[in-house]
């Protein structure tokens, strides 16, 4: 519950709301309020015990990952990635390396350790709830993914190319919905996600807490349901191309502070 | 095992601001299942909360609450170090609580 902000400042929001409300949509402020505290800490809570709760046929715990800073280093961790990882030699994301640990760590197939990616209300994920732990370790912390490398330049480059390839039945692209300003799909905006105005606020805030569906949600979900609202075929969980469309819009984002995990409408 | 809950009380002068997120699906006995069947009624009825073992509030909720509910008030009177108990029963007898100092 460290995200409190105090009944002064709800009393202002409620004040500000109608001047705020002709610039961007009111759901900005209904999550700045919603997210004092949000039931995502009790999944933050479920994602420790899981990181260190003994798995898999070699029973271990997930406690000596290396998320890019070390084995076992949590603290910050979420703010470098996407990155390249010479041991896979490629580019992960949170949930890629995460799926990449239980394989290496606990010696579990990939067919086991992404069966259930995404769940439901009544029981989320592994990956969701080890996701919130780990992004939490983060708050605060600018976000700088990695960008040095070439492999982390081509994935950065590729996410771009993605964002504005249209293809599918109905010819559509990210940039189709997310393309121009001032967009919306009823009440919520259309953020233009390649550009760091958009990016930032958006970015910083991943994995979340889902209001309307009362359940937490990742990255990796959104892009597997983008794609399937653009009706194009499901990408496979941790693929190049959804990491590449993260690394690129997270690299958009760059330098925001992570103010995660949050909440979504 | 009963979710996880979390509770936050900080002193305001002499009133304590008590802040409590409970884990509990809170079904409401109205929605269907994918398997097309209604769900059963699983909700939060009774929340209690004590003040260094002395019971303070005695709160009564139903299904109209959401899932994953916060709770927040404030407790007059209230000192620094004094413990906070935050317990609920759900309607299939299910409990759990938990409790801190206030700071």
């Amino acid at each position: 519950m460290r995200r409190i902000a105090g009944t002064a400042l709800l009393a202002s929001a409620f004040a500000a709301a109608p001047a705020l409300a002709q610039q961007q949509s009111p759901y900005a402020e209904y999550q700045r309020m919603a997210t004092e505290s949000a039931p995502i800490e009790l999944y933050e809570i479920a994602g420790e015990e899981l990181w260190k709760k003994k798995q898999g046929p070699k029973n271990v715990s997930l406690e000596a990952c290396d998320l890019g800073q070390g084995p076992g280093v949590v603290k910050g961790a979420y703010t470098h990635l996407p990155r390249y990882f010479a041991d896979a030699d490629r580019v992960m994301d949170l949930e890629g390396r995460l799926l990449h640990c239980m394989m290496t760590l606990q010696g579990r197939s990939r067919e086991d350790a992404s069966k259930r990616v995404f769940g439901n209300a009544d029981k989320a994920s592994e990956m969701e709830v080890l996701s919130a732990y780990v992004a939490g370790q983060s708050h605060g912390l600018p976000m700088r993914p990695g960008a040095a490398h070439s492999k982390e330049k081509a994935s950065i480059e590729l996410g771009r190319k993605l964002y504005f390839h249209r293809a599918g039945p109905w010819d559509f692209s990210c940039a189709s919905c997310h393309g121009e300003e001032g967009k919306r799909i009823r009440m919520s905006g259309l953020p233009v996600l390649f550009k760091p105005e958009y990016a930032r606020p958006l970015m910083s805030t991943w994995p979340a807490y889902r209001v309307s569906t009362s359940k937490i949600v990742t990255l990796q979900w959104r892009m597997n349901d983008c794609y399937r609202q653009m009706r194009m075929p499901e990408p496979a969980f941790g693929s190049d191309t959804t990491v590449a469309l993260i690394h690129f819009m997270t690299a958009t984002a760059e330098g925001v502070v992570y103010r995660g995990p949050g909440i979504k409408r | 095992m009963a979710d996880p809950m979390k509770m936050r009380a900080t002193l305001k002068g002499d009133t304590a601001d008590v802040r409590v997120l409970m884990g509990h699906p809170m079904e409401t006995g109205q929605r269907k299942g994918p398997d097309g069947k209604v769900v059963p009624m699983h909700f939060i009825q009774e929340v209690t909360v004590r003040l260094n073992g002395k019971t303070v509030i005695e709160g009564q909720i139903s299904q109209a609450v959401s899932r994953n509910p916060v709770f927040s008030f404030r407790l007059k009177g209230a000192k620094a170090g004094d413990r906070i108990e935050i317990g609920w029963l759900d309607n299939k007898g299910d409990k759990n609580s938990t409790e801190t100092a206030i700071a």
